[in-house]
């Protein structure tokens, strides 16, 4: 017996210790900084496209960004199910091309971009030298009836304004005016000119130098919005850029530029109503995820092994399952040392996970409400005889139909945070509510409370550890810690001591 | 004070959980005996061969297609009681004192139908009762009739009394009886009253329910001090046989006391719980500590000697001397 306690304590050392080196040559030797540092926001883009099909051949055709100085791309998707897809270099610039033979019904297509954006000081600079002069141009683009009335209001602007900076930010607060004057009424009114071009127009007429950008301000995150017009001009070897809607100058305001110039954003040719929406998310990685990594894995052959050269997406993957482990261990410890009773032992790591998904408070809300309702329909089901294995089929059946249920509703009533339910495993929801309605017939409803109190209460504190940054970011960019788990599970698996509620238990003893 | 100080419980000897788990069960039983005690019919078979008295078993059912013989297995049967073989906890025991033609009576007075039976029957089979669910067989047995000492001490149930063998050597023991709270089953955690037993004499010690001191029965309000097993001598000894059986160095026995036939075990436990020293007021590791400097293999006799002579609490001095 002796032996074997030591035979696990020596097991457990040496693959601790054969962890705790490869940490340590990691941080000492290769320089990999151990604490996370500072985050980076990384820009998710995504063009949606979407069109009816008419039994015809569709080409689609997307304007791809070209991108800017200072903005760099760290990946790019095109998800087109059953379409040819390619990158075309066009006269116009990068083209994303779809096509297909036969279209029918509505069709959905997404481009997705992840970006991120280094110093913008930086860029400034870069962009000064590629100024290039622009002539100025008459007014031929405008209508001839309404040209007079252009000239007008740029006549009254120049009174109002000292320089091209002013006369800008006027002439755009005169179009965005709530109560516009006559000559901006007209001009807006009677040509098919869209705002943007129509200020183009005028400011190239005065003499200035000027780009039409269009894009997405990244910092907003929105859902399904169009591409944001923006007028950019030059004054004192600076590019300025305005905001049509206030005229106001765009500095801090991060603003991605899909579009410059006048190329079509996108073409559809066989195919009806389309049209094309732009969403933006951001979320804040470590910047050593972006770049930096790649030049360390470079440098060292141990590092060939790591996560890092797997595909960012199977990288993601495996971001959550190294986390499992820290889960077990919490779940090892609760159940050693403290003595918590949980309804099947790992389950309280699958609802952890779950939480991970769905955020703490509403995955709670929406477990607790998903397993009661599921109880009370069990204790229905009971009453039919069923076999076994027929009701937890049964019951599945009823998770899922919850599950929907619960979506639908809450989609209705606009709660968007209970849409992730269906991030919680059914299979184990429906077993946990079968084992709970058992201990309910069985042992009554008190232990029903304390063990799935206690399951709750394990996947909870399972959940603060999982979901912690630090962990998250030390497990990731070093795995080898597994190790260091393990050997700590070893250890507990040795350990003979009292558990916390024992003390309670045998309280008696102490009289 | 909230907490026990684990320091002084490990003074007194009380083993915890991991401890259990860890050193007891880990090192002491084997995992190949296993199947042997948890499963009640193996048990029975196995028992029987050695000449060990057990409840007789009147029918097994197997398959769910059997579930429609019931009524001829059932036949002239009045007593009889239908439980899991593999069962825990008292999970899925139906017993059945009375019969009147086609009404069941349990010991509650409340009556079930061969519809009843049936449905719980294949519910044993499907395995809601078994650990994970395994497909189970279901067993009939006949209905222990209690031996009347008993009667003031129970409340609609059969009290069993449960000894822990540690090596051989039976090393503490506790009578369990039901009480209403407890619906008629002996689990201590659904609220039936241990008691401590005195290993020489089968005199109790003290009772407990819910981990409290109690003086008297909860339901039956009899004190248990008077209580006295009868049979005592016989029980450790057929405990003891039951380790030659199963060589399982941490094992449970469950004993029951039948009014015509003595008495007889009715299962065996490979991982029994620690309230028992709750019951005692008495650490187990006390005892599993003489026992690992006694000499092996010794005969069924001279362990229950060991026993009697060591484990008594009447004689607490002398033990703690001799450690
Ligand atoms: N043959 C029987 N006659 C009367 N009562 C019984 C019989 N078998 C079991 N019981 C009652 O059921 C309880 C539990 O039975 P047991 O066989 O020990 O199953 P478990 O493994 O679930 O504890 C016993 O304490 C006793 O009260
Ligand atoms: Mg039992």
């Amino acid at each position: 017996m002796i032996s074997r306690k030591y035979h696990a304590i020596a097991v457990a050392t040496v693959i601790a210790s054969i962890g705790l080196f490869l940490l340590y040559y990691k941080v000492q030797i290769l320089g990999m900084p151990f604490m996370p540092d500072e985050t980076k926001p990384v820009y998710r883009i995504e063009a949606k496209i979407t069109f009816e099909g008419r039994n015809r051949p569709v080409h689609v055709s997307l304007a791809l960004p070209d991108v800017e100085e200072g903005v760099h791309i760290i990946s790019e998707d095109a998800s087109s199910s059953g379409y040819g897809f390619t990158k075309a270099k066009t006269a116009q610039g990068v083209r994303a091309e779809w096509a297909k033979r036969r279209v029918t019904g509505p069709q959905t297509l997404y481009y997705t971009f992840e970006l991120i954006l280094h110093d913008i000081s930086k860029v400034k600079n870069i962009e000064e030298k590629e100024q290039l002069p622009q002539e100025s141009e008459l007014l031929l683009d405008i209508p001839v009836g309404l040209q007079s009335a252009a000239k007008n209001l740029l006549k009254d602007v120049r009174w109002r304004s000292a320089d091209p900076h002013s006369f800008t930010a006027q002439l755009i607060r005169d179009f965005s005016d709530k109560d516009p004057s006559q000559a901006v009424k007209i001009l807006l009114a009677k040509s098919n000119i869209s705002k943007q071009d129509m200020l183009y127009h005028m400011l190239r007429y005065e003499g200035l130098t000027v780009k039409k950008l269009n894009g997405l301000f990244l910092d907003d995150a929105h859902r399904n919005f169009h591409l944001i017009p923006l007028i950019e001009v030059l004054h004192k070897n600076k590019w300025q850029r305005y905001d049509l809607e206030t005229g106001k100058i765009e500095k801090d305001k991060k603003f991605f530029v899909w579009r410059k110039g006048g190329h079509s954003i996108i073409d559809v040719t066989g195919a009806k109503n389309s049209k094309i929406t732009f969403s933006v998310n951001k979320r804040h990685v470590p910047s050593r995820y972006l770049i930096d990594n790649k030049n360390i894995v470079k440098n060292s052959a141990i590092l060939d092994f790591s996560l890092f050269t797997l595909p960012v997406s199977e990288q993601n993957a495996f971001r959550h399952m190294l986390l499992v482990p820290f889960g077990a261990l919490m779940v090892v410890f609760l159940r050693v040392f403290v003595g918590i009773r949980t309804s099947g032992t790992f389950m309280p790591i699958l609802i952890a996970l779950a939480f991970m998904e769905t955020t703490l408070v509403t995955g709670l809300i929406m477990f607790v409400l998903i397993v009661s309702i599921g109880l009370v329909i069990r204790s229905y089901l009971s009453t039919l005889n069923l076999l076994l294995v027929a009701r937890i089929s049964a019951v599945v059946i009823v998770v899922i139909t919850i599950m929907s249920f619960m979506s639908i509703l809450s989609f209705k009533l606009g709660i968007e945070e209970a849409m992730t339910i269906t991030f919680f495993p059914m299979i184990i929801l429906a077993w946990t509510i079968e084992r709970m309605s058992i201990l309910w017939e069985e042992e009554g409803a008190k232990e029903v409370l304390v063990q799935g109190g206690g399951s709750l209460f394990v996947a909870v504190c399972a959940y603060f550890v999982m979901s912690n940054p630090l962990i998250g970011h030390i497990t990731f960019n070093f795995p080898e810690v597994l190790l260091i788990l393990l050997g700590m599970i070893i250890l507990m698996g040795r350990y003979s001591g009292y558990r916390l509620t024992e003390l309670l238990r045998f309280k008696s003893f102490m009289d | 004070m909230f907490f026990a100080n684990p320091f002084k419980l490990k003074k007194l000897g009380v083993l915890g959980m991991n401890k259990r788990n860890v050193y007891c069960i880990g090192e002491h039983n084997s995992r190949k005996q296993y199947p042997m005690v948890d499963n009640k019919l193996k048990t029975k078979v196995v028992a029987q061969e050695v000449n060990i008295a057990v409840p007789q078993l009147l029918g097994t059912v197997c398959m769910q297609s059997d579930v429609r013989n019931i009524e001829k297995i059932l036949e002239g049967l009045n007593g009889f009681v239908i439980k899991p073989a593999q069962g825990s906890g008292g999970k899925g025991i139906l017993v059945i004192v009375d019969r009147k033609d086609d009404f069941f009576f349990k010991p509650s007075g409340e009556h079930v139908t061969f519809r009843d039976i049936r449905q719980h029957i294949s519910n044993i089979l499907s395995g809601l009762y078994s650990l994970g669910g395994k497909p189970d067989v279901a067993m009939i047995e006949q209905l222990v009739q209690f031996d009347p000492i008993f009667e003031k001490y129970s409340f609609e149930g059969v009290p069993d009394i449960r000894i822990i063998l540690y090596k051989g050597f039976p090393s503490m023991a506790m009578l369990r009886c039901s009480t209403k709270e407890s619906d008629g089953k002996a689990n201590l955690h659904q609220g039936a009253v241990g008691v401590g037993i005195d290993m020489a004499t089968g005199k109790a010690l003290y009772a407990v329910q819910h981990n409290h001191p109690i003086d008297k029965h909860p339901d039956t309000g009899y004190d248990f001090s008077a209580l006295q097993i009868p049979h005592w001598k016989e029980m450790l000894r057929l405990s003891a046989r039951c380790y030659d059986m199963t060589h399982l160095g941490y094992l449970g026995v469950d004993i029951v006391l039948d009014k015509y036939l003595g008495p007889l075990i009715l299962e065996l436990n490979a991982r029994p719980g620690l309230a028992i020293q709750i019951a005692n007021k008495t650490g187990i590791l006390t005892r599993f500590d003489m026992i690992d400097t006694a000499t092996l293999n010794q005969s069924v006799e001279e362990r229950v000697e060991y026993s009697i002579k060591y484990f008594s609490d009447t004689e607490h001095d002398k033990t703690s001397n001799i450690k």
